[in-house]
Order: structure tokens, then sequence, then C-alpha cells
């Protein structure tokens, strides 16, 4: 069972079993933002309040596997309280982490730009999701509610 | 009693010898696409060494040999499905061309705007967005025949959406529900009205006794590798006179009888509609896969599938109870193999994960059927289907993996 309990730490279980910030928030003055895996069905709905550069508030619905809705709910505990400069760094900083070992796989690429996107960016619990990028063809369902955030930011600001 | 030596059958398959993650493979996605018997191997190994040319062009010994196997692999197609003849057959790269072919050579040539074409809620996606593409793009209507809660076709409304459509496009087995069409109404319904009927007989040639002329339908479509042959080939059956009226789809090489700069003819059927090199070795390697299943008779893989699925069905409700949704009808004659499920509170593709550390292989996800899953209220579904290589102790293997799923995300 090695390679699973890889891919489903107990932290991410504990986030799909109990997701945080599930809710919605009044639209506006929150920004809505969609997000689907079309293969597997996956769908994040974000709710984000941003206020003075500052994601104030987020609530998250949508359903799918237990890997987009665990990283959805870890997301979203991650940049509550975030100026918008911070989260878009953290969100370059998960990408950076599913993908050092995509390109360690393809044994291209030194690493050198994304240590710098990891530099001075505490990833926390988000480190649990690491296990997934063993399993290429979940990567999309842990990196869906990031995307989705980028899309609510984008139209946020 | 089994009416198929599962034991001999699974030795032929040099691939179900494979160990995945520590455990045997257990292959249970045979409605993607079925593995291969070595006879189907060898065929194809061999016409490579020893006969391989490209079809209808040379003089010399090895391209006749190539030429004359390649036809023999278009008669077993016709004889396989009893069509009448084999110029009624036309090799396409799959299921999905061969419908594609009829959307853009008969019906760009019948319909125009304001005709309807009736489909099913069941249908998958290749029998669906050809049919959307010339919707949008000639304003075809598209009428949906809907399923009941039983998971089978909805007919009471059937002579309605047929009244004066030009098509209807059917599965005579739904890859998602199992559900097997009753076809010969449909086609009687839908003549009675004026329109033709194309089958999507993917889920259906694989596993029944197939009669096109039984069904009296226009236009049927299925692909070699759902039946143990390779990927890359598939078949339009159509009639000789629908055949001969339709304009050509690909233009190119093999397809003319004469070219000048300024205009072609085209060849006669099946070759009309065959342009460019075809899949040669594959053709090949689908004559060796009808081969097998003839020598096993479609009769016993039948009685094989219905034991197996009704062995499936029965030992899920047992283990899983109330905690298990399947979706598909119950009575295993009334169906094919495939069995989508859900298991409550666990995701489709968290099921398969963890299934793939046992070895066993399903299907998560939409099964490319998305109007279906929509009626259903799913977003994804498991699906196990089983064929002739599969036993009880494959289902066994399945429930003693779904446990562990059940176990792994215990809430
Ligand atoms: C019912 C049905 N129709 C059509 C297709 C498409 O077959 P192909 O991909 O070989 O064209 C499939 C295969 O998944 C199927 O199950």
């Amino acid at each position: 069972m090695s390679g699973l309990e890889d891919l489903y730490r107990e932290i991410i279980l504990d986030h799909y079993r109990a997701p945080r910030n599930r809710g919605e928030l009044p639209v506006p003055p929150a920004v809505k933002s969609e997000g689907f895996n079309p293969l597997c069905g996956d769908e994040v709905v974000l709710y984000l309040d941003v206020d003075d550069g500052v994601v104030t508030d987020l609530k998250i619905a949508g359903q799918g596997c237990s890997i987009s809705q665990a990283s959805t709910s870890m997301m979203s505990a991650a940049v509550k309280g975030k100026t918008i400069a911070e989260v878009r760094q953290l969100t370059r900083a998960f990408k950076a982490l599913m993908s050092i070992h995509e390109s360690k796989l393809e044994g291209e690429q030194d690493g050198s730009d994304l240590e710098d996107d990891l530099k001075g960016v505490r990833l926390g619990d988000l480190e649990a999701l690491q296990g997934v990028v063993k399993f290429p063809v979940r990567i999309k369902c842990a990196t869906l509610a990031w995307n989705t955030l980028l899309q609510g930011l984008d139209e946020a600001t | 009693m089994s009416s198929i030596d599962v034991a001999r059958v699974k030795a032929d398959f040099p691939i179900l010898k494979r160990v995945v993650n520590g455990h045997p493979l257990v292959f249970l996605d045979s409605a993607a696409s079925a593995q291969k018997p070595i006879g189907v191997l060898e065929a194809m190994d061999r016409l490579a060494r020893e006969s391989y040319a490209n079809v209808h062009r040379g003089v010399y010994t090895i391209a006749e040999e190539a030429s004359a196997k390649f036809e023999a692999s278009r008669a077993a197609v016709a004889r396989f499905i009893g069509a009448p003849a084999p110029h009624e057959v036309i090799f396409t790269r799959n299921a999905t061309e061969a419908i594609n072919l009829v959307a853009y050579s008969w019906a760009r040539s019948n319909l125009v705007e304001g005709d309807a074409i009736v489909l099913t809620e069941m249908e998958h996606h290749a029998n669906v967005v050809p049919w959307l593409m010339l919707a949008e793009e000639r304003g075809v209507e598209l009428r949906w025949v809907p399923i009941t809660s039983d998971f089978v076709l909805d007919l009471d409304g059937l002579d309605e959406l047929l009244h004066n459509a030009k098509l209807l496009a059917v599965t005579a087995s739904s890859n998602v529900l199992g559900t097997i069409n009753d076809i010969p109404p449909l086609v009687q319904a839908a003549h009675a009205s004026g329109a033709l009927v194309l089958v999507d007989a993917c889920q259906s040639v694989p596993h029944l006794v197939t009669d096109v002329t039984a069904w009296d339908a226009d236009f049927v479509a299925f692909s070699a590798h759902k039946m143990l042959g390779p990927s890359g080939i598939g078949a339009l059956w159509a009639r000789s006179e629908l055949l001969e009226a339709m304009p050509p789809f690909l233009g190119g090489g093999e397809m003319i009888r004469d070219v000048t700069k300024t205009g072609f003819t085209t060849n006669e059927l099946p070759w009309k509609f065959e342009a460019g090199t075809p899949a040669i070795t594959e053709a090949i390697g689908w004559h060796a896969a009808i081969d097998y299943l003839e020598d096993l008779g479609m009769d016993n893989v039948r009685a094989h599938e219905v034991s197996i699925t009704d062995y499936a069905l029965g030992t899920l409700e047992a283990n899983f109870e109330d905690r298990i949704t399947i979706y598909g009808p119950r009575d295993p004659a009334a169906r094919g193999s495939a069995v989508s499920f859900l298991l409550q509170e666990i995701h489709a593709h968290d099921v398969s994960q963890v299934l793939d550390e046992y070895g066993v292989c399903v299907r998560a996800g939409h099964h490319c059927a998305k109007p279906l899953m929509r009626v259903l209220g799913v977003p994804a579904t498991s699906r196990a289907s089983f064929y002739i290589y599969n036993d009880e102790d494959d289902v066994d293997a399945l429930v003693s993996a779904l446990k562990n799923a059940e176990k792994f995300f215990a809430i």
C-alpha cells in the first residue's frame, strides 16, 4: 500500500472528509469562479472576497475526487487573509511543487527557476500533496483549485 | 457451469500473465478496449514477416497475398455481422469514423435545415457529437429518446419523436448502463415514418450474435479493438443502394476510378470510401480475432457473459448492500457485461486508484457519455466490464479491492 499512502496522506484524507471553508458568499461583492476537470467531472467553485489587495474571505463549493476536494480545502485555508501578491507567490510555489517532480521525471531542467519559486515560501500542509506527482493523471486534480483561484484573482483585480 | 473454458481462454492472452503492483492483472475494462489473444498477435506478426505490401496495387506475389488477406478479412467481418455482401463493409479507422462517414457523406447530402435526427440519451459521444456538428452547421434539429428509471429506452413518445425525422441513431448496447436495445422494433418504427436507422454496434458486435439483415438497419458502425482485434480499424456496414448513392467521404488514392486535371470518378464499392492506404496489418489482426470468437461460438460468448454478469451483480449487491448504486438493468439477460457503479461517499477516481494498487483495472469517469451522466445526475461512475477471459475469481478480486477502498476512505 506504500504508493497509495503516499498519495492519500492522512492530512489529505482529513481535508477530504472535513473540508474547510465550505459555503458561498454573496456575489457581488464576492467574485465567483468555477473550474472543471472535463476528464473526471471534478468541479471547484470559489467565492472570493478581495478587499484592499487582501483575500479577506473565501468559500468553496463543488464536488469531485478526494485529491481535488482536499486540495481545494487546503488551498482555501492557506490563502485566507493573505495579500494578492502572497497568494500569487504561493500559487507559483505550489505549481512548482507539482512540476519539480514532473521535470525530474523527464530528466530535464536543473530546477533552478523552480527553486526560485519556492524560495521563502512556506507551503506547510500543502506539501502533503507532493505524493500526487507520482500519479501523473491526478496532478490535474490537485492543481484545479489553484487554477480556479488564479481565474478568480484575475477577475477580482 | 460456464459455456466457455475460461482457464484455457486466459492462457491464450499473453498480457493476462502480467503482474501489476505485485498482483496478477485483473482486466475489467474490455468495454473500453479488449485484450488480444496470441493468434491475433501472431497473425499480424506473420503478415509483416511474410506477406506485407500495400494492397490492390502491386502485381507481385506478396502484394497479391496481402490484398487477398485484406479482402478475406472484409469477407470475415461481413459474415460475422450477417451482411449480405462483403462490398457493403467499409473499413474505417474505428466506429467513430464510421459514424462520421455517415454524417458527412449521407447526412450532408440528404438533410437540410429543419430536418430532424432522433438520438437517445444513452448514446456515446461518437454518436452524439457528429450530429451536434451537423445541427450547428445545418440547423438540423436533434431529438432525444429519454431513458426510464429502469435504465431502458422510454419508447412511449417514439412515434412522435420520429415524426418527419430523417434518421434514428441508436446504440445497440450502452457502454455505461449495459442496456441492450431491441433494434428490430426501433427500425420498424423509424422506417414506418420514413427515417433511416444508424446502429452504433460497438458494444454489441463483440458480445452478441449480430445479424444486420435481421435488424433491417441502414447503417451499422463498430470497432475491431473491442472484439480482441487491434486498434486502428473499424467498419461501417450499409446497404449497397445507400452506399452507391452517397458521395465519397475522403478523397485520395484507392477511392478513384479515374482522375484528370478537372475531375475524378469514384471507384466501386467498398473502395469508393477507402481513401489512402488502409490499416492493412490491423485488418489481418481483426480477421484472426473473428476466427477466435467464432471458434468459441458467439452463443457461448453470450452465455458466459450473462453468467459472469449475473455473478458480478449478485456479489456486488451482497457485499455492499445499500452502499453501492448500480446504474443499469438488474436482469443479466437484458444487458451486456458493462457494470457501472458508485460506492457511497467515494469518488470513482479514488476507487480506480485503490483498485489499481491491487492490479484491478476498471474505468472511472464519464465514459464518453456526458449527456447520459447528466440524466443520471452523477459526474462520474466506476465501470467494470467483463469478457471471455474473465471469471468469478476476477469478480472476487474486484470485490475484495473495493472493500479495501472502503476501508481506506472510511469516514
Ligand atoms: C457505444 C460506443 N460507441 C462508440 C464508441 C467509439 O468507439 P471508437 O473509439 O472505437 O471509435 C465506443 C467506444 O468507447 C462505444 O462504447
